[in-house]
């Protein structure tokens, strides 16, 4: 297997590039100045991509890699691949679902909780000596409020799991109802986000669901509204995000992913009803070594013509 | 206008007066909900000591304390009111009362009850998933360095939470909701208290640094008194180990906190999550300089609706109480 070409895309967990580069031939991609210059060189010898969150294959890459067969994503959200252009022309794609869905539940509870109670800027005012001057204000308790899922596959369901033993109010809003669900159902997001206190965006990112935060749904979830992001940066209009919290019309966000990163809009640094962290949704090491294993697993598995542990196709 | 400044002060004069010590926090918003019913003294107003102000105020007609956790209510303070009935405090804690003095001289107790358990166990699991994931490190790092482009994957991995095994020190009101809340996580549970519970089944451990060897994670929610002070200490660390995380929302004095200092500075504790400290608001300066603690400065109760809430508890105590009324809640004395 030494021999098979595999391009890494971006810096991953140290455990799994020394994997790669010892099963593999290892191309980084950061190693060579422009990508047109490690095609001109290795694009034949390219079997597999390896890429996450930050970047993957576009339909560009994928038209120049004549022997691509296999593009094994070390993240579950795909939106970095041309899928279209995969299923074109045969190449399987791989992701790491379930491996991460703990993490990232716990993380999206972890905002809201840091996000309603102010524990980052209550740490700040501990570290500062203010305490000594004076108690810090009023938050908001988090149990009991409603909190609205976009999107109710397996990460948004083990938010909602984790959310009512706050005694929190679960509904949701989804491509399509979930009969057998016992959370409530809207079916626009706009009518979830007029219906919540804390909405929480844990859909994939599509073409759909693009901007599906948006002016109208930010107004909706108003100036005592919380909004929180795990999912894509695109998911949310960041300028409109932005006004809103610099303006007051909503009560403040919890964000993990942006739509440019690793570039923060300014105006976030500045505000304190905001709890913004440099997209750490998985980041244990438990969890990534995990999905570095089903990276790992997926490759050795289509190298050695066997069924693949966790395709899309 | 001075009939009427009479009529006002005559008016306050037939109120039942309330000794208010401290003061505690909700008392800017209980003043104006109910000084139309009660005659606040405020000796943190005056100038005077509290014994030259209390002696003002014609100590036999003072039957009621308000109190919050930053006034020792002692044995000297109770001796300067001879027809004291009532203790309230606005706090779940009673370890700042002289509960045995109380007892003595027929003084009943109340606390808030179980009202504010919900608010401080959403702070227990805010400080145990900020510790373990690095939420507020992650915040202030961004904050920090992303001016430099800082790239983002070398910021530190976290702790997975879901299905590490968490220790509950009393497992009273406030631990009962942190085993809630952690279930829903997948944590696996089991527990230290004064007696075991019948009710539960979760797995008892007779001494603290069993629970704590058993364990990943420690999350302390008992009372202070002379049996828990200092119940987390160096042995009980050491027993957790080097992975270990500590969650105190309970009282500072449950850990030896020169002893747990040293042991995060010696790498001995994975991290910490406090919400209280020994000697507040004093907190060791060397907590600041490290980024595997989160601090908070007491404000577990500290929401503007366990206030709404605490409003309504202490004058519903107050107005039962001056009825000859059974009060809301009361605390257990010591025999």
């Amino acid at each position: 297997m030494g021999s098979i070409g595999v391009l890494l895309v971006t810096p991953v967990l140290p455990y799994l590039e020394q994997e790669l580069d010892k099963r593999y031939k290892l191309f980084r991609a950061w190693d060579y100045p422009e990508t047109a210059q490690l095609l001109a060189q290795h694009a034949t010898s390219i079997q597999a991509v390896v890429g996450n969150s930050g970047a993957g294959a576009d339909a560009e890459m994928i038209e120049a890699l004549p022997k691509l067969e296999i593009v094994s994503c070390f993240s579950v959200g795909v939106d970095k691949v041309d899928l279209e252009k995969c299923r074109e022309k045969g190449i399987r794609v791989t992701n790491t679902p379930h491996v991460l869905t703990d993490d990232v539940a716990d993380l999206a509870i972890g905002l809201m909780l840091t996000l309603l109670r102010r524990i980052c800027e209550c740490d700040r005012f501990v570290r500062s000596g203010k305490w000594k001057h004076g108690d810090y204000k009023l938050t908001t308790k988090f149990s009991g409020k409603t909190v609205g899922i976009l999107g109710l596959g397996r990460i948004g369901q083990a938010i909602a799991k984790r959310a009512e033993g706050f005694n929190c109010s679960i509904c949701y809003y989804s491509r399509t109802e979930k009969r057998n669900s016992k959370y409530k159902y809207y079916p626009s997001v706009v009518e979830l986000a007029s219906n919540c206190d804390v909405l929480v965006v844990a859909c994939p990112l599509t073409e759909e669901t693009h901007h599906i935060i948006n002016r109208e749904v930010i107004n909706a979830l108003g100036p005592k509204g919380f909004l929180i992001n795990i999912g894509r940066g695109k998911h949310v209009d960041e300028p409109e995000l932005v006004s809103a919290l610099v303006e007051g019309r909503l009560a403040g966000a919890g964000l993990d992913v942006f739509e440019n990163e690793p570039v923060v809009p300014e105006e976030l640094f500045g505000l304190e009803n905001v709890v913004i962290v440099p997209h750490i949704g998985s980041g244990t090491l438990e969890t990534r070594t995990a999905m570095a294993d089903l990276v790992l697993g997926n490759l050795e598995a289509h190298f050695l013509g066997k069924p693949l542990l966790t395709p899309l196709f | 206008m001075a009939e009427e400044a009479n009529n006002c002060s005559n008016h306050l004069q037939d109120l039942p007066k309330v000794l208010v010590l401290g003061p505690p926090l909700s008392f800017q918003f209980l003043q104006p909900l109910y000084s139309h019913k009660f005659n606040f003294l405020k000796p943190h107003l005056s100038d005077f000591s509290l014994q030259h102000f209390i002696n003002h105020h014609h100590p036999p007609s003072i039957l009621a304390i308000l109190c919050g956790t930053k006034f020792s209510v002692t044995a000297d303070v109770l001796r300067l009111l001879p027809s004291l009935r009532l203790v309230l405090t606005a706090s779940a804690g009673t370890d700042h009362i002289d509960l045995s003095d109380c007892r003595r001289c027929g003084i009943q107790v109340t606390g808030v009850g179980a009202l504010f358990s919900e608010d401080v166990a959403d702070m227990a699991v805010a400080l145990l998933v900020d510790g373990m994931r690095k939420i507020s490190e992650a915040d202030r790092w961004l904050r920090k360095n992303n001016r430099d482009n800082t790239p983002w994957d070398l910021f530190p991995l976290g702790s997975k939470l879901s299905g590490k095994r968490v220790g509950i020190v009393g497992l009273g009101s406030i631990g009962m909701e942190v085993v809630k809340r952690l279930e829903s996580f997948g944590c696996i549970i089991s527990y230290n208290s004064k007696h075991k519970k019948a009710t539960v089944s979760y797995p008892f451990y007779d001494s603290v640094v069993e629970l704590a060897t058993n364990c990943d994670v420690l999350v302390l929610c008992c009372a202070l008194n002379e049996q828990t002070k200092h119940i987390i200490n160096r042995e009980v660390i050491l027993a957790l180990g080097k992975g270990g995380f500590i969650v105190n929302v309970g009282r500072g004095g449950l850990i030896d906190e020169t002893e747990l200092v040293k042991c995060l500075m010696e790498g001995e504790i994975g991290g910490a999550g406090f919400d209280v400290f020994e000697n507040e608001p004093h907190v060791p300066k060397e907590l600041f300089k490290m980024d595997n603690v989160v601090l908070s400065p007491h404000s577990a109760a500290i929401t503007v609706e366990s206030f709404m809430d605490v409003c309504e508890l202490i004058g519903g105590n107050l107005e039962a109480f001056f009825s000859n009324k059974p009060l809301l809640t009361s605390v257990m004395l010591p025999k």
